[in-house]
Parts: C-alpha cells; structure tokens; sequence
C-alpha cells in the first residue's frame, strides 16, 4: 500500500510524458521561442484542444465513470469562459479609457471612468449602464473565486432537484440539454447583461500585458492549458483510481445495488456534477482568452453533444480515452473545416469537406457506438491482450442484473 | 424476547391490487426465519418494504434498539442502520475485482467525502483476504467478478453481505441455482450466521427450509397465514389448502 499513484498507473506517467515532449515540441517549434514552424494560430489551436481535452476528462468523469450522460456540461465551459471575459474585457477597456482620458485636462474621477467603460461595452446594445453582474467585474480574484461559485452552485441546484428526484438515464440527458438550452436564449437577450449575441470579444489581448505580442501570449495560454490538463489527468487518475472510482461505477452499472450497500447514490451523484462542471468552467478559463470571443452560441446544445462525441469515440471509461477523442476529433475538425483538405470530385456529387465533415462525423459516431464501444482508447486493450470477459448470451435486462440468459437456465 | 425488526400493520396498494395486507412480522436480534408463501403472496414486496424500496400505505416498520422508524429512512439510510439484503440472483458488480466488490461492501464511512478519502489499511486487506477465504473466493480477488461462475457470483454476494456487517440479514431464495454441496454449506452458513444476528430467508424448497430448523412464516395473499415450527404449519389446513396442496 505504499505505492504512489504514478507506480499504480503507469497510464499517467505516460501520458505526462507524452503531454511533457507535445509542449516542448510546440515550444521548441513557436515563433516567439524557437525555430517558428508552429505558427502562432496553430499554437492558439494545440491551446484550445488542450482545454477541450480537460473539459473531456470531465465529461468522461460523468458519464464513463459515473455512467450520467449530461448534455450540459459546455454551458458550464462557457460560463467559465463569461466569467474570465468580463475581467479581460473590463480591465482591457479600462485602460483604453483611461488613457483617452489622459488626454483631457482635468483628471477623470473614477466615476467617469466607470460610465466610459459602461459606455464603451455596452453601446453596441444600445446602452451606457454597467449591468449589476458587472459588479466585480473590476477585480480578477473575484471573478476566478465565480469561476467556481457560479458553475458549481448553478450544477449544485440543477443537480440536487434532478437526482433528488431521480431523474435518470435518458431523460436527465434531455433535462441537460434544456438547461444549456435556456441559458443560451437568456443570454441571447440584449438586456442579459453580457451583450447578448455579440458576446464578448477582445478576450485575447491581456490587460497590463499590451506591449506582449499575441506570439508569445499564446505561448503561455499553452502553457497553462498543458498545466491544467496534465493536474486534473493527476487528480482524477487518483479519483476514480480509488475507491470512490469503484463507488461511482458501481453507480453507473447498477445503482439500486449501490444503495443496498449503504451508499447515497445521490450524493455521488451530485458530487460527481458540481465537480464535473467547475472542472469544465476551468476549462473555459483558459479556453476563452485564446478563442478571443464568447458568445451566447457556445451554449448551444450541440457543443455539450459534440463532447460526448469525443468522449465517446476516444473511449469513455478511461481518461486518456477522453483526452484522444477530444483531441483527434477537434484537430480533424479543424482540418477538415479548414478548407485544405482537397474535394472529392464524384461527378454527381462533390464532396466539399467544409460540409461533409459533419457528415463523416456522424457516420463515425454511428459506427463507433456500434461496432467499437471502446472507441479508441480500445485499440491499447487490443496490444495489451486485455479482454473483457467473454460471456455468451444476451443480458436478461437491469432487473435481473448479472445474469445473463444462459446462466439464467441453469 | 425483544425483538430487533418489528413491523406492524403494514398495507400497500399498487394500481388497486393490494400486494400486502395489513402484514405484521418481527424477528429476534439473533433468530433464523424463514418465510413462504405461492407466487404473488407479497414475499419480495414484504423485502422492498423493510429495505425502503416501496413505501407502505400504512403500518410501521420499526429497527434496532433505537427504535428507528424505518419509514422515514432513504433506502442508503436503512442500509447504513444495519439491514443487508440478498438479492435471488447475484447482483455483483461485473466490471470490478472480486477485491473491489469487497471493499466497497466493508463496512466503512459511506458520505462521498470520505470516501473519497479513504486509504485501504492492512487491516482491511487482511479482513477481505479473510471474507474471501471464507466464501471459497480466496484464490479469485484479483479476478473481475463478471469471469465468475454464476454459483461463484452467490458466494461473492454472500461474502458482500457478511463484509456489511448487518445486524438484519433478508435472504431472498438463497439456494437457487446451486448444487447440492452447495445448498448444504449455504444452510450452515446461513445458520452460523443467525447466531449473532437475525436472518430471514425466503424460500420456495422445502427440502432446504427443513434443513434450516427454524421458525417458519407463511404468506398468503399479503398476510400471515401461519406462523410455528414447520411440522406445525405444514399441519395447518388453511396452508395446504393455499399453498402445499397446489405444490
């Protein structure tokens, strides 16, 4: 029992290994500090697929490990995101303001400042007043401190009627989805306080750093996304290594068993979402700034469906499987998105990737779901001759539980 | 005698059908029991009761020395108060080691928190190598619990049980699908194991229930019937007429 969490996992050590050689390549091959063969969008790229990745692992923490399909857990990304975006966009402009203000002859008092900010965000929605949301706007502990609270006491509530009240399997799906729904038509609205569909924009020029170029920032944003992603990769090996990781399984094969052992099924539930979805907003954190813009669509519900794609085709279950699957999913996307992957001419039809990507997205899932369950992640079972066991007969259905048809004639 | 489980009075409804009527049953804090009863006498609803699952529509179902009131009581809840239930068919977690399914049955803090927390000591690997030693799963911790034989996953659920720790034990037909050997050492199991504690056992084969030797109840239509030695209810006219005549 002395062994550390690397030695019982020998999945981790590899896989910071290989997170450890992707950033210095990338460093090594960036304009800002080496040979300049990553160009600085493509950086802004490997950054975002690296926050995508950790909003993976979260998604894989709830619906491999815990077996809940959440089809909300972007709109908590893109809260994060919000919450990060009002800081960059209020301190940015304040030093715009201040510094046109610079120019008059009385020195502007704060209250000024404050109505040219106001003035600044808010006049493409017709406006000049700060939104009471925008109070602490001003301070960046504060708005990293909502990071956690908004998301997490927003999954807290949320989860505690859903699970509280049982809602389970697939119609907590659709309760999700309603949720990143709604929020995504509030915040559509002019009058949400967050621009409505314009969003927020200019998140990628960091205030007080005006005079780094965008080269060397997304650097850092790399840098920190590799950060993040390689210590929640740590903490959720050891979560779901443990023994709440055997609860939580225990959870998504059988849960009425759970509870005759004496476990609140609920409370794991609930914990297993509050954290799923501040994890995501930290995700959003670094994801925003490198985006350079936010808007209401991020909320749409096809993002949460996509990250149940990745997760789904890299191999849920397992957290690198997450990891793959966001990752080789979002850069074939922007691939194939692109416009630099050559058409294919068919004579009747073309297929011009920019439209058939999602086509061949779809097909994948489709065949993934039914063919390969293990998705990607499957193939490192296949070299390491591990099988599931191979037990003949279809299952007898939830209630019966174990058995399975054959055992059950015996 | 007091008695450890005492429910009293207790009725339930589903869509008009009333599965049990106005049932009272108590069992000692170190007592074996078994329980028959046709298909549809209210056996396992009687189980869902005790366990929390169904809510009854009156009655009281009262456990321990605190007198808890059982009604209120989450089905995590009563658990957690000390009522371990078998299902028929072994319900183990496939997917996880024989170790696994072990440890999460020990008996141990339950709250998320802690469990998160929770670091296995020598002392609980010594107490998991000894449940499996004692259920025939000694050699079998490593072995994810889906590879087993369908006997193997009874034994393990047993072994889950006995980890619990439960002060009140609902078995429900533990002998099925079992060889003979097994059935023998699944009776004297379940008769040490009611020497500190109570165990109800429900039961179709009689052959099993007589090697049991103890006090037997008998269902019918959601009510007691008969209660007494087998030999006395087996006498009882009003259960042959029910139940032993049409076997």
């Amino acid at each position: 029992m002395k062994q550390g969490i690397l030695a019982k996992n020998p999945s981790v050590l590899i896989f910071l290994a290989i997170l450890a050689l992707f950033t210095i390549v990338v460093t090594f091959g960036s304009e800002a500090y080496g040979a300049g063969f990553v160009s600085t969008s493509f950086v802004k790229t490997l950054g975002k697929t690296l926050c995508l990745c950790l909003a993976a692992l979260a998604m894989d923490l709830i619906w491999g490990y815990a077996g809940i399909l959440s089809l909300g857990h972007m709109a908590f990304f893109a809260l994060g995101g919000y919450l990060i975006g009002m800081w960059l966009m209020y301190a940015r402009t304040e030093e715009i303001v201040v510094a046109a203000m610079a120019q008059d002859a009385l020195p502007a008092t704060a209250e000024e400042i404050r109505q040219g900010i106001a003035t600044q965000i808010f006049g493409v929605v017709g406006s000049s007043d700060l939104p009471v949301i925008w109070h602490f706007a001003h301070s960046l502990p504060i708005q990293l401190a909502l990071v956690v609270l908004v998301p997490g006491l927003l999954a807290l509530a949320f989860g505690w009627l859903a699970f509280r009240a049982r809602v389970t399997g697939v119609y907590l799906s659709i309760l999700t989805q309603a949720m990143t729904l709604a929020l995504a038509l509030y915040l559509f609205q002019n009058d949400s306080g967050l621009r409505g569909n314009n969003g927020l924009s200019g998140l990628q020029n960091l205030p007080g750093l005006g005079d780094v170029g965008q080269d060397r920032l997304s650097i850092w944003f790399f840098w920190a996304s590799a950060l993040g992603l390689g210590l929640a990769y740590v903490a959720l090996s050891g979560v779901v290594g443990g023994k709440f990781g055997s609860v939580i399984r225990a959870i998504r094969d059988d849960e009425a068993r759970v509870r005759f052992l004496g476990y609140s099924v609920e409370s794991y539930k609930l914990f297993v979402f509050t954290l799923t979805a501040v994890i995501c907003a930290f995700a959003g954190v670094l994801y925003y700034p490198q985006a350079g813009i936010i808007n209401p669509a991020e909320l749409a519900p096809i993002a949460s469906i996509y990250l149940a794609v990745w997760v789904a085709i890299g191999g849920r279950g397992r957290l690198y499987g997450a990891v793959i699957g966001a990752a080789f999913v979002s850069l074939m996307s922007s691939l194939f998105t692109g416009g630099r992957v050559p058409a294919i001419d068919l004579g009747i039809l073309r297929i011009d990737w920019v439209d058939w990507w999602q086509v061949l997205l779809g097909v994948v899932f489709v065949l993934v779901t039914l063919f390969a369950p293990k998705g990607i992640g499957g193939l490192f079972d296949l070299v390491l001759h591990r099988r599931s066991p191979d037990r003949k007969g279809a299952p007898l259905g939830p209630e019966d539980s174990a058995l399975r048809e054959k055992e059950a004639l015996e | 005698m007091s008695s450890i489980l005492e429910v009293s009075g207790i009725s339930v409804t589903f869509d008009g059908f009333r599965a049990i009527n106005n049932l009272s049953f108590s069992i000692g804090p170190a007592e074996l029991r078994a329980i028959i009863g046709p298909n549809g006498a209210g056996k396992s609803t009687f189980m869902d009761i005790v366990t929390g699952k169904t809510r009854p529509d009156q009655g009281s179902v009262v456990f321990g020395e605190r007198s808890l009131n059982c009604l209120r009581m989450s089905e995590a809840q009563i658990a957690r108060a000390g009522i371990g239930r078998k299902f028929q068919r072994p319900t183990v977690f496939e997917d996880q080691t024989v170790t696994e399914n072990l440890t999460l049955a020990l008996k141990a803090p339950r709250g998320p928190l802690r469990v998160l927390g929770w670091k296995k000591k020598p002392v609980d690997q010594s107490r998991i190598e000894a449940l499996a030693a004692q259920v025939g799963l000694g050699d079998q911790l490593a072995r994810k619990s889906g590879e087993l034989s369908h006997g193997q996953k009874q034994w393990l659920e047993i072994g889950m049980l006995l980890a619990q720790e439960p002060r009140v034990l609902l078995v429900d037909e533990p002998a099925a699908g079992m060889t003979l050997a097994e059935r023998e050492q699944t009776t004297a199991m379940l008769v040490e194991m009611a020497k500190t504690r109570a165990v109800v056992v429900v039961e179709h084969d009689m052959e099993f229930i007589r090697r049991l030797n103890c006090k037997v109840t008998v269902l019918h239509e959601g009510a007691v019937l008969a209660e007494g030695s087998l030999d006395h209810v087996t006498r009882n006219p009003a259960v042959i007429d029910v139940y032993l005549g049409r076997g």
